[in-house]
């Protein structure tokens, strides 16, 4: 197992299985911020101590496994190139802090890439667990047996009042960061997203795109996360979010419903459109790419389309990202060429899913 | 929602603009919305972070109306990793766990502005190195829970919860006799 691994495959093996509510929660994510109690935060830390926390961390981690989720591999971003940073970053498997601006940066990843643990990202220690569908209770206790485990070795730095003591005073208390990945087209075809999505805000969670901060819902993939880390019991903070998780569930399932019995044909057209696009285009764009992606989903979802397999979708939205489509060409491309590989990569991909079923 | 300006990328940038009396709502993409002046050219102008820094500077310049306040504000520093209060609030990060500390009498509201009203921290404790402040944690809530009983008249509960208070605390002196031996 190794980096070569964890380049070469779109889909990441933990994403292959279908968890719960599938149809609209694609992923779960928990996100826990830790410090070393001896050293300062990474933004002020000189480059001996960062070296150091490096060191320690390979010594104790690398090639050790956490519970069921097999080898953790350590890789240290001064050895990467910058196209295989960018491939991490759109796996999820590290944030583009850790890509962009950590020297002396390294993630932990479990074989199966369920399990990513960032050093000398904002904070010393960022530790994420991601789980198929809708499971935020089971992602959140195995969080914390993850974090039990490190901490067997790591002193941290915490504080009976503060609790967790992070760089960032948005992270303090818990360092609890969850979130889960929606594809909510029917809610973004009839424009009910811009109403909600400020009154999801007003319960004090944020709503964003696909890569996080300041990126745009591409493909309609919304993430929704806690904001509040401080006084409120980890439980408290994914019951609140499971909640309006649930409900924007039922909203989203209730607007595929109006959609198909209103306008059945017209939806029908605009999705079978989208597939003719992926299926027939010479150049497409990314933006392009993640919309008819994202017709064609709601397409199997509705039954509309069923030869098909969603996985090839999920294995698209990864493989047309600009670094990772220039990491299977195996070459550097212009952003014109990309456009017509990136078609090309979708032709084959959706014609060899076919062929297969016949 | 599509921006209005290049029509093409999506919209991400909303607001309420007021010109002569006269309302307009606009919605721009991130790049529209920077090209026009509308938010800063930073990398990230969205980040928390950013607009925390911001809430914090106020903080800073309300404060400094009373003179003597902002003196000792200038002279706070960090004795671990050198942090000044101004360079923490300027930056809006904290260097190390020790500033926690050193800052700590202005930290109450800046946490109850950005963990809405919250200042204290509950819930993990570690496993391995936390295993007294969560039995302390665990002590306080009883007592709590105890105090709660008796003002309910729940008197049945109420001795419940003294016998576990009574109990745990017993605990504690044997295993700090057992320490000392």
């Amino acid at each position: 197992m190794s980096l070569e691994h964890f380049m070469s495959e779109a889909v990441s093996p933990w994403l292959k299985e279908d968890g719960p509510d599938s149809d609209i929660v694609m992923s779960s994510r928990i996100r826990l911020a830790r410090n070393f109690s001896a050293y300062p935060f990474p933004l002020i830390a000189g480059d001996e101590q960062m070296e150091h926390i490096l060191h320690i961390m390979l010594n104790i981690f690398d090639q050790r496994s956490f519970a069921d989720y097999k080898k953790l591999e350590f890789v240290k971003m001064s050895d990467l190139k910058a196209i295989e940073k960018q491939v991490l970053v759109e796996k999820h498997l590290i944030s583009p802090h850790l890509a962009d601006k950590s020297d002396y940066g390294a993630v932990l990843i479990s074989e199966n890439e369920q399990v990513s643990i960032m050093i000398n990202e904002e904070d010393h220690i960022r530790a994420q667990l991601y789980f198929p569908g809708f499971q935020l209770g089971g992602a959140l206790e195995q969080a914390f047996q993850l974090d039990d485990w490190l901490e067997e070795k790591v002193d941290y730095a915490f504080d009976e009042d503060r609790g967790y003591l992070t760089c960032c005073p948005t992270n303090v208390g818990t360092g609890l960061r969850a979130s889960v990945m929606m594809h909510l087209p029917a809610l973004a075809i009839t424009r009910k997203i811009n109403r909600l999505i400020p009154a999801i805000n007003q319960l004090g969670l944020a709503v964003r795109g696909i890569y996080g901060e300041g990126s745009e819902a591409l493909g309609n993939i919304f993430q929704i996360s806690n904001q509040i880390t401080l006084g409120r019991s980890e439980e408290d903070i994914i019951e609140d979010l499971k909640g309006v998780v649930e409900q924007l569930i039922e909203h989203e399932r209730q607007a595929r419903r109006v959609l198909v019995e209103q306008s059945p044909l017209e939806l029908e057209n605009r999705l079978f459109r989208s597939l003719g696009v992926l299926q027939h285009s010479r150049i497409i764009e990314s933006k392009e790419t993640a919309k008819c992606l994202s017709d064609v989903r709601l397409a199997i979802d509705l039954g509309f389309i069923n030869n098909i397999s969603k996985s090839i979708l999920n294995e698209l939205v990864v493989l047309t990202q600009p670094a990772f489509l220039q990491q299977y060409a195996k070459r550097r491309l212009s952003p014109n060429e990309r456009d017509v590989f990136r078609a090309s990569v979708i032709r084959e991909r959706l014609n060899m899913e076919q062929k297969e079923e016949l | 929602m599509e921006c209005q300006e290049c029509q093409e990328r999506q919209a991400t940038v909303h607001f309420t603009q007021v010109i002569n009396g006269e309302k307009m709502e606009v919605h721009l993409c991130q790049q529209c919305a920077k090209e026009k002046g509308y938010v800063s050219q930073d990398d990230d102008p969205y980040s928390l972070h950013h607009l925390l820094s911001g809430l914090f500077h106020q903080k800073a310049n309300t404060l400094s109306h009373s003179s003597q306040q902002a003196h000792s504000y200038q002279e706070l520093v960090c004795d671990k990793c050198g942090m000044t209060y101004p360079q923490f609030l300027k930056i809006g990060k904290f260097g190390c766990a020790h500033c926690y500390d050193t800052f700590s009498e202005h930290l109450d509201p800046l946490f109850r502005k950005v963990h809405s009203g919250n200042t204290t921290h509950e819930g993990k404790v570690p496993k391995r190195t936390g295993s007294d402040i969560h039995h302390r944690k665990q002590l306080r809530h009883l007592k709590l829970s105890l105090q709660q009983a008796i003002a309910a008249e729940a008197f049945e509960e109420a001795a419940r919860l003294r016998d576990q208070i009574k109990a745990m605390e017993k605990r504690t002196e044997e295993q700090e006799e057992g320490d000392k031996q």
